[in-house]
This record gives C-alpha cells, sequence and structure tokens, in this order.
C-alpha cells in the first residue's frame, strides 16, 4: 500500500449529510424568525427576491457549473413554471402548493425534452439552443389567450392565510422551503455519483465516455433537474405578484442573473450560486428602493465583467475552496 | 488461445476521404499488438472506430463473441475496452484519486471506488500523489494516470494510443515495463505507436497500416524487413 493513507482517503466516500441539514434549517429558521420580529412586510417582499434567485442560481449550476453547459434559457424555465401554475389554477382550481409540484413536473419534462434535443451540441451551440427555447416559449405565451395572452394573467390571492400574519409572510416560508430543499439537492447531486460524472463531463467529455461514464444519460438527468428546479423558482412568481404578463415572466434579469450568480460566488460549488444570490439580489434590491430598478442589470452587468477579469472562479475561488 | 477481437471489413470515411478501408483483425486473448504507420495512415482511426468514438461506416466488430457496433464509448469501455488518448486527457478539477474512482463510479464498483482507485494508482506508482490535481504531475506521471483510469475498468482489452508521445528514453522504459505487466495479468494490449524502440521491446505481433489499408501483419522482425514496409516509412527506392 502506499505512502498515502488509505483510512484517511476511505472517509471521502462517506459524505455527512445530517449536519448540513441540521444547519439549512437552522439558518432558515433564524431568518425567518428575524423578518417575524422586525415585522415588515416589506422584508418579506425583498427577502423573496433574494430567496427566488437562490432557488434559480442553484438550479442553473447543475447543469451550467457541474456539467459546463451554459444555459441561457433560465427564464424561459422559470416562466415554463409561471404559466403552469397559472394553468393549474385556471383549469383545476389548484393553489399555490400543488401548482409548484405541477410546475416541478412540467418543466422538467421540458428540461428532459430540451435536452434529448439540444445535448449533442456543445459550447455555444447548446447555449443558443436554450436561448431560441425561451423565444419560442415566449411566442407561444403571447399569443396563448387562456393564459392571458400578452395581456397578461391576474391571480387574486387571498389577504392572509392563518396562522400566518400575511400572505407575504407566508409566500416568503414557501420560497424560503424551496430554497432550503433545492441547495440541499444541489450539494447532495455535487457529492453524488451523478455529480462526480458531471465534473467529469465538464472537464472532458471524450475522456469521460471513454471511462465508461453514460454521458448523455447524465446530462439529460442534469437538464430534466435543472428545469425542473427553475419550474419550481417561477411557481410562485404570479401569486408574489398577483398579476403575470410574458414581459415580467420571460425577462432578461431571469436569464442574465441564473448564470452571473453562481459565476460570481463559485459555480460547480452547491454554495457558489447561494453566495452569488445573496450578494447580488440583496444589491439589486438595494438599487431598485434607492435609486431605480432600471439600473439592475447595468449594476450585474459590471459586477460579472470586473469578476470574470480579476476572480474568474468567483469569491470561493479566493479562499481556494474550488 | 480465445479470439478477443474481432474486426471484420471495418471501413471509414470522412467525406469523400476513405480513412479506413476493409481491414481485418482478429486478436487472441492476451496477445501483445503493435500497431504502426506513417502519419494518417488510419492506425487512429481504426482504434477510434473499435473504441466507439468514430461509428465505423462497414464491417463488424466484436469483443469476446460479443458485438460492439452501435454501442457508445462509455458501453464499450464498461464491457472492458479501455483506451488511453495521444495527449493526456485527465479531468483537470478533480484529483488524481477522483480521476481514477470516476469509472469505478460507474462500472458497479461505487462501493469500494477508493480503495480500488488506490490499488490501480500504487500499481502506476501514483499513490503518494492521489490527493494532488493532475496538473501537478509530471508528463510520464500523466500517462501513468491515464493507465490508471484504464485499469480501473478491469479492461479485457487495452487501447494505448501513442502513449508514449513526448517521453524520453528512460520514461519510454517505464510505460513499456507497465504495459508489459498489464499483459502479464491477462490485459490484451492494442499499442500504436511511432517510437519503433518501444514497439519491437513491446510486440508479440505487429500490424502495419499505409493509406487505410493493412499492408503487413506478422512477428515484428520479419515485417519490419518487408520491403513495403520500409518503402512506405522511407519512400519507394
Amino acid at each position: 500500500m502506499s505512502a498515502t493513507t488509505l483510512t484517511d482517503l476511505r472517509g471521502a466516500d462517506r459524505i455527512r449529510h445530517l449536519p448540513f441539514w441540521l444547519g439549512a434549517v437552522g439558518v432558515a429558521l433564524a431568518v425567518f424568525l428575524a423578518l417575524r420580529l422586525i415585522g415588515n412586510e416589506y422584508g418579506y417582499y425583498a427577502g423573496y427576491f433574494v430567496l427566488q434567485y437562490v432557488v434559480l442560481a442553484s438550479a442553473w449550476n447543475i447543469l451550467g457549473g457541474y456539467a459546463g453547459y451554459v444555459n441561457f434559457g433560465a427564464a424561459g424555465f422559470l416562466a415554463a413554471g409561471a404559466y403552469t401554475a397559472i394553468v393549474v389554477r385556471k383549469a383545476f382550481g389548484f393553489d399555490l402548493i400543488p401548482g409548484i409540484f405541477c410546475a416541478a413536473v412540467v418543466t422538467g419534462l421540458l428540461g428532459l425534452g430540451t435536452g434529448y434535443l439540444t445535448l449533442r451540441l456543445r459550447g455555444v451551440y447548446f447555449s443558443i439552443a436554450t436561448l431560441c427555447l425561451a423565444v419560442v416559449l415566449q411566442t407561444l405565451v403571447v399569443n396563448w389567450d387562456y393564459v392571458g395572452g400578452s395581456r397578461g394573467a391576474y391571480v387574486i390571492r387571498p389577504m392572509t392565510i392563518p396562522p400566518f400574519a400575511s400572505y407575504g409572510e407566508y409566500i416568503f416560508l414557501v420560497m424560503l422551503v424551496l430554497a432550503v430543499i433545492t441547495v440541499g439537492i444541489a450539494r447532495t447531486v455535487e457529492v453524488s455519483r451523478l455529480g462526480r460524472g458531471l465534473q467529469a463531463i465538464r472537464d472532458n467529455e471524450r475522456a469521460a465516455e471513454a471511462v465508461g461514464v453514460p454521458t448523455l444519460r447524465l446530462k439529460l438527468m442534469a437538464t430534466a433537474l435543472c428545469g425542473a428546479l427553475m419550474g419550481v423558482a417561477g411557481a410562485p412568481l404570479p401569486y408574489y405578484s398577483g398579476y403575470l404578463n410574458p414581459d415580467a415572466a420571460f425577462s432578461l434579469a431571469f436569464a442574465v442573473n441564473a448564470i452571473a450568480m453562481p459565476l460570481i460566488g463559485g459555480a460547480g460549488t452547491w454554495a457558489g450560486p447561494v453566495i452569488g444570490a445573496v450578494l447580488l439580489a440583496s444589491l439589486q434590491q438595494a438599487a431598485t428602493v434607492t435609486i431605480s430598478s432600471a439600473l439592475n442589470l447595468w449594476i450585474v452587468g459590471w459586477i460579472l465583467v470586473i469578476f470574470v477579469t480579476i476572480a474568474p472562479r468567483g469569491i470561493l475561488g479566493w479562499f481556494g475552496k474550488r | 488461445m480465445s479470439i478477443l477481437l474481432k474486426a471484420e471489413r471495418v471501413g471509414k470515411r470522412f467525406g469523400g476521404f476513405v480513412a479506413l478501408q476493409e481491414v481485418d483483425l482478429e486478436l487472441r486473448t492476451g496477445e501483445r499488438l503493435g500497431l504502426i504507420g506513417p502519419n494518417g495512415s488510419g492506425k487512429s482511426t481504426f482504434v477510434n472506430c473499435i473504441s466507439g468514438d468514430f461509428a465505423q461506416h462497414d464491417g463488424q466488430v466484436t469483443l469476446a463473441g460479443q458485438p460492439l457496433n452501435g454501442l457508445k464509448p462509455n458501453e464499450r469501455a464498461r464491457r472492458g475496452l479501455a483506451r488511453t488518448f495521444q495527449l493526456p486527457q485527465p479531468f483537470n478539477s478533480l484529483s488524481v484519486l477522483e480521476n481514477v474512482r470516476i469509472p469505478l463510479l460507474f462500472s458497479g464498483a461505487a462501493a469500494e471506488a477508493t480503495p480500488r482507485a488506490m490499488e490501480c494508482l500504487d500499481q502506476v506508482e501514483l499513490g503518494p500523489k492521489a490527493l494532488k490535481l493532475p496538473r501537478e504531475l509530471t508528463q510520464v506521471e500523466q500517462r501513468r494516470l491515464e493507465l490508471a483510469r484504464a485499469i480501473a475498468l478491469r479492461p479485457q482489452l487495452l487501447i494505448a494510443d501513442e502513449a508514449m508521445a513526448g517521453l524520453s528514453n528512460a520514461e519510454v522504459d517505464e510505460i513499456v515495463a507497465l504495459l508489459l505487466r498489464l499483459n502479464g495479468q491477462g490485459v490484451t494490449i492494442i499499442m500504436i505507436e511511432h517510437i519503433m524502440r518501444a514497439v519491437t521491446a513491446f510486440a508479440e505481433r505487429l500490424i502495419v497500416f499505409v493509406a487505410g489499408r493493412k499492408i503487413a501483419d506478422g512477428v515484428p522482425r520479419e515485417v519490419l524487413a518487408l520491403r513495403e514496409v520500409e518503402d512506405a516509412y522511407l519512400g519507394k527506392q
């Protein structure tokens, strides 16, 4: 046996999940209680905004960060989730929670289908294909009267849902739970066989195939999971704002932030998108209330340029975590 | 000894260019085959057809009696066909150990991936560097890492595609010794190589490709003495 101690290395196979979940639930509980103590409705509004991006950025990272397939169609998946929630509400009377489940299924299948059609493409060609998907979906929604077409659709939400003090508090809590689950899934994927396979694909797809990694199957799993979680990020959107139109649902801000946040935090790690989303989304909220919401993408653009130039491995790269 | 690999009338075209023409090959279990030929003669195209990197246009390939046609490279790898590349292609963001764990995770040995990966690294004398990144390895160590990753598949057939390109004489000897050791453990090996010293030291059978065709097949000493082989390498007198 070599000098490297095998006993130490065996430990690498044992991933401890319990401390992570306890920590995540603890942090979520602390955030919720802190906002409840403050008791300001804007806190829930801003918190939802940040958490929505935690979910979206973590979802993007599964395909873009772990497997290296850059998806420009995040807004398309998010909007598909939002409109699924509207459709199932209108057709079956489903409320927010069942709507989220339906959105996960629909956008998961959409991700699988998109992956099947596009994953033979690499690099910029794949990215362009995902961008086209968002354009196709937006055209479809704009011309679909059932969901309001270009006029948009209203969701009349209740003022309160007992035992919560307000609907804002309720929907914030829903998004908080979704964020914890999404980050947990992203971390589990990262340390699992699936994650290792995706990382091998990112580093060298041909070599991965040669050593037995079923590259297409893993990429399809990643696109389905990524699509489902992006849909989950979008499903509460019509309930959050009470109104949804195609311009808001397919906003460029979603597509840009979904890429910028993992890159700034550190793509390819579960923590990177969380750090990037909390920093960038908080900054955008601050800019919105102090200067103008029109500045948001301008700010993101500059920060992205700065990071790509001076810290291409993101914030976590500074600490040697990746 | 039984036939491990059988290729019948394998052909490959790139547009109008015929890269391989009706190549036949029967390889016995445990054999050490050297595959030589000038640049562009079709050696790599042939092994790429066998490994599944290229889909051949004509012919049949079987491994241990099982047809490989239509199978993806990863499916062929899991059936015991391993290969290395002309340029080392490590997974750069993963440690040396993780590089070798990857094939084990996907070949039904996930539960014992780490100890098995360490065994493979020890076989190529990379055990002490298990936690380093591939970029921290020397050229010959990266070649050994490629071989460790291939060994992890417990291959029946190993294709070493110019595994010694760019190495010093001492390093070439090191890799040849390693390949001989693997062959001694029962692995059938095809070595594609331009370094004749390595080929003659390793191969017990030699095949020569020229312009997509097999022009010679036999014992190395006899094959290298053939006029056609000399003409192919040095030009016609």
